[in-house]
């Protein structure tokens, strides 16, 4: 499942849902990313997040549909938030649920790292000097590169 | 042909346009070449889809090679690198 939304969001709820009534689950997987409050050495006050609507939905799908392809996992949610964001809030959860803890922990991981380098969205930072979009980290693409290679 | 063009993030700000309905000539077949043709019209056009800059695109919301063929009634988008997650 894919959610694109402004609202917060309970890890512990989501979890919950997403691993009810199967008991072929033996292991979920959760990453979290969150707003920090120091960036390339400014301080953060606060972000936007932009993001393409329906192309986001499209590649979020495209990104899930990879990682069911590659292991055996039984379900996914990625929660994206958008609009106005401060340190210290949450901004993305991925979830992956699989019978063995293996399967999740690598999908978990693909899914985050593709989410990086190819999902629409965009962060504006407000810091201490002004407003700026944040660029790319060429780690990120370099996080991306390494499944592709695999 | 006629496009759907939609700029997003730091382009759409220096644009100061998010989307946009153009027809353009036959001579313009993929993305490449449109990505020429707009910065032709100068201004903050030629500096935001300057040669240099990196930027990505996507056809009707798939991202792709500037290569690309172009179809008729088609969302083009431009932008740049993502930074979610």
């Amino acid at each position: 499942m894919i959610r694109i939304q402004e609202a917060d969001f309970d890890v512990s709820t989501e979890i919950t849902a997403l691993r009810k009534g199967d008991l072929l689950v033996g292991a979920v997987v959760t990453f979290v990313g969150t707003v920090r409050d120091i960036n390339e050495g400014s301080q953060i006050k606060g972000m936007t997040l932009e993001h393409y609507p329906g192309m986001t939905e499209k590649a979020l799908d495209e990104i899930i549909t990879q990682a069911k392809t590659r292991w055996e996992i039984r379900n996914t949610l990625v929660i994206h938030r958008v609009g106005s964001l401060l340190p210290e809030d949450q901004i993305v959860l991925v979830a992956v649920t699989s019978a063995h803890r293996g399967e999740a922990f690598a999908a978990c991981e693909f899914i985050m790292d593709y989410l990086k380098t190819a999902a629409p969205f965009w962060k504006k930072e407000e810091t201490s000097e002004g407003a700026r979009w944040v660029d790319a980290r060429v780690t990120d693409a370099a996080a991306m590169a390494r499944w592709l290679k695999s | 042909m006629k496009l759907q063009l939609r700029f997003f993030a730091s382009l759409r700000e220096s644009l100061g346009v998010s989307q946009e309905s153009i027809d353009i000539p036959e001579t313009i077949k993929t993305i490449a070449d449109l990505r020429i043709y707009l910065v032709e019209r100068g201004n903050s056009w030629a500096e935001v889809l300057a040669q240099g800059k990196v930027l990505r695109c996507a056809l009707n919301q798939h991202m792709v090679e500037a290569s690309t063929a172009l179809q008729e009634g088609a969302e083009v988008a431009f932008f740049p690198p993502v930074t979610g997650g």
